[in-house]
């Protein structure tokens, strides 16, 4: 991520597809390289971005035409694969009835509350975490410890300990963002540069106000970069918990449609996922770029 | 008056455990780097101070500015015992130093916002001095938006917008180009001129030691003490070709005649420095 970009210029511009890299690597963005550089000329990133993006439709085109003509022309089963036409048409069902909105509108606000409370918990926790390295040292094995188990295999036990309802689907959705959120504002708090540490110090700065005032601010673009891999995470966990346990939410529609064999309606709401994964991976990188506007052009990489 | 009063400082650095650095021939994981250093500052005086690296200019200008405790020994600002960092000292550093998410005005804003001051009132502090520093508008830039002269003018607008009365330089102008460096030197003494207040200023430079200072204090090597202090009776105001002045040349002469030997034994301890600066 960040050192991608150092180390090949600001390339990507924006592209649709981006940030999927499971990285924390962006956590390492050095805030205050650009401290001594001189006004540099920007570079044309909208120019780069559309022509990235112009020279991938042809692909993409090519991809949705076959899964138009195959199922026609027999190559696939019509009845697990129906063309993209008929998806399209029992897409435009669902969202007429108003089915698919409910559906994805209970989704969206459990992968939001889950991923606000990793937020609520994650930043502060990481704050003191990453300032005072008693507190990380007691805390770091069972953060590595919890990180490293799948919240998939954890949704039985929130199940059991929350029931089936919605407490449980937000548990694991702030399970899959609380891990990126923390590690990267640790990472962001380690990496603030003590120089400007000193200097608020040399100002009269008090302990509450070096947090507010200096340490957030510097670790903005790590914590940022955390919350993207965050939300996304959030997103994809709530999909499989409502494929595994749920009576509503997209991942219940496709799953339901599966074993109803209505297989358009399953597509659809595969692709409205993907559209809304799109949507809100390009949504982040535009809250990333304005956070973080102060770094300057180079140093925001989009990859 | 005195303003500025150092008693016998004495400094010593622990190293962390399982470091190692050799003094004198024994391998110790204590570094002494100030040893016993007294000096008066007279209210409104421009001090500066050099000596060889390792000499512990800067950390002498941390201990002045309450960001180090000393080992023993003290400093008295106005007859009070600094222990912490001042309200009416400003610091200015090598690297700049500013918030790199905050515009230049809000950048200078910040010393008042910390202590409290109306937003109002920080706002026209701000504007004001970004302008005496010829740097109006250029509120609105980021530091990386701007040169390296413009970012040590901000960071020194900074320094003064809580209107300290002791401005401690920790060689704020060795990162510039050396034309860069002139005309900021210049605009120090103009604006220092103006509002008179005592600075201590850590360099290199000898040149830039004259130029500016009423008086040179010229430290030892590692461990530093007070070599010896020279008077610059240069007046004042002064231009920049008065480096070419007789005047100047034997000052240079003599500020380099103390501190030659000095040179000289810091170089055999070159490999200590790392360990323990900064």
């Amino acid at each position: 991520m960040a050192y991608l970009t150092e180390k090949f210029g600001p390339a990507g511009g924006f592209h649709p597809f981006a940030g999927a890299g499971e990285a924390v690597a962006a956590a390492r963005v050095p805030a205050i390289k650009a401290r001594a550089a001189a006004p540099r000329a920007k570079p044309s990133r909208r120019g780069a971005s559309f022509g990235t993006f112009v020279y991938g439709l042809p692909l993409l085109g090519l991809f949705f035409l076959t899964w138009e003509i195959a199922p026609r022309l027999g190559w696939l089963n019509r009845i697990f694969f129906p063309p993209l036409s008929e998806v399209l048409v029992a897409w435009w069902e669902l969202l007429a009835s108003g089915v698919l909105v409910e559906h994805v509108g209970i989704s969206l606000q459990r992968a939001a509350i889950g991923f606000a409370l990793g937020v609520v918990v994650a930043i502060p926790l990481g704050l003191l975490m990453g300032r005072y390295s008693l507190f990380e040292k007691v805390s770091d094995l069972l953060v590595q410890t919890l990180r490293n188990t799948s919240q998939f295999a954890l949704l039985p036990v929130f199940i059991l300990l929350l029931g089936i309802g919605e407490e449980s689907k937000v548990a694991i959705t702030f399970y899959s963002s609380v891990f990126f959120l923390l590690v990267n504002t640790i990472s962001g708090v380690k990496s603030v540069d003590p120089l400007l540490i000193k200097a608020a110090r040399s100002m009269g700065t008090s302990d509450f106000d070096l947090f507010r005032k200096i340490i957030l601010p510097a670790s903005i673009p790590s914590i940022v970069a955390g919350a993207r891999l965050g939300v996304k995470s959030s997103l994809f966990a709530v999909i499989g918990a409502e494929m595994l346990a749920a009576k509503s939410g997209l991942g219940f529609l496709i799953q339901n449609s599966q074993l109803m064999m209505e297989t358009a309606d399953m597509y659809a709401g595969i692709l409205t996922l993907t559209v809304i994964g799109l949507v809100v991976n390009y949504l982040l990188v535009w809250f990333e770029r304005w956070a973080t506007a102060w770094k300057g052009q180079s140093e925001s990489s989009l990859i | 008056m005195d303003r500025i009063v150092v008693n016998d400082i004495k400094k010593t650095f622990q190293l962390k455990p399982g470091q190692f650095v050799t003094v004198d021939g024994e391998a110790t994981d204590r570094v002494t780097v100030l040893d016993g250093v007294y000096l008066a500052i007279r209210k409104g005086e421009f001090i500066t101070l050099v000596g060889p690296s390792g000499s512990g200019k800067s950390v002498l200008l941390d201990i002045i500015g309450g960001l180090t405790q000393a080992t023993s020994g003290g400093v008295q600002l106005d007859g009070r015992r600094i222990s912490k960092p001042d309200p009416k000292t400003g610091y200015v550093f090598q690297q700049y130093a500013l918030f790199p998410w905050r515009t230049a005005l809000a950048n200078i804003e910040y010393a008042q916002e910390v202590r409290g001051v109306a937003k109002s009132e920080r706002t026209a502090t701000a504007r004001h001095l970004l302008s005496l520093f010829g740097l109006a508008g250029f509120e609105d830039r980021f530091p990386n938006q701007l040169s390296g002269g413009m970012q040590q003018r901000v960071a020194i607008a900074r320094a003064l917008a809580s209107n300290p009365e002791v401005l401690l330089m920790d060689e704020p102008f060795a990162a510039l180009d050396q034309q860069t460096r002139e005309l900021l030197q210049g605009e120090l003494l103009r604006i220092w001129g103006e509002i008179k207040t005592t600075v201590i200023f850590v360099t290199h430079s000898i040149d830039e030691a004259i130029f500016l200072a009423d008086r040179v204090v010229v430290m030892t090597a590692r461990p530093g003490t007070v070599k010896e202090i020279i008077d610059i009776d240069l007046p004042r105001p002064r231009e920049g070709d008065i480096r070419a002045s007789d005047a100047f040349n034997n000052h240079r002469a003599r500020v380099w005649d103390v501190l030659r030997d000095e040179v000289n034994k810091a170089q055999k301890d070159w490999t200590l420095s790392p360990a323990f600066s900064h």
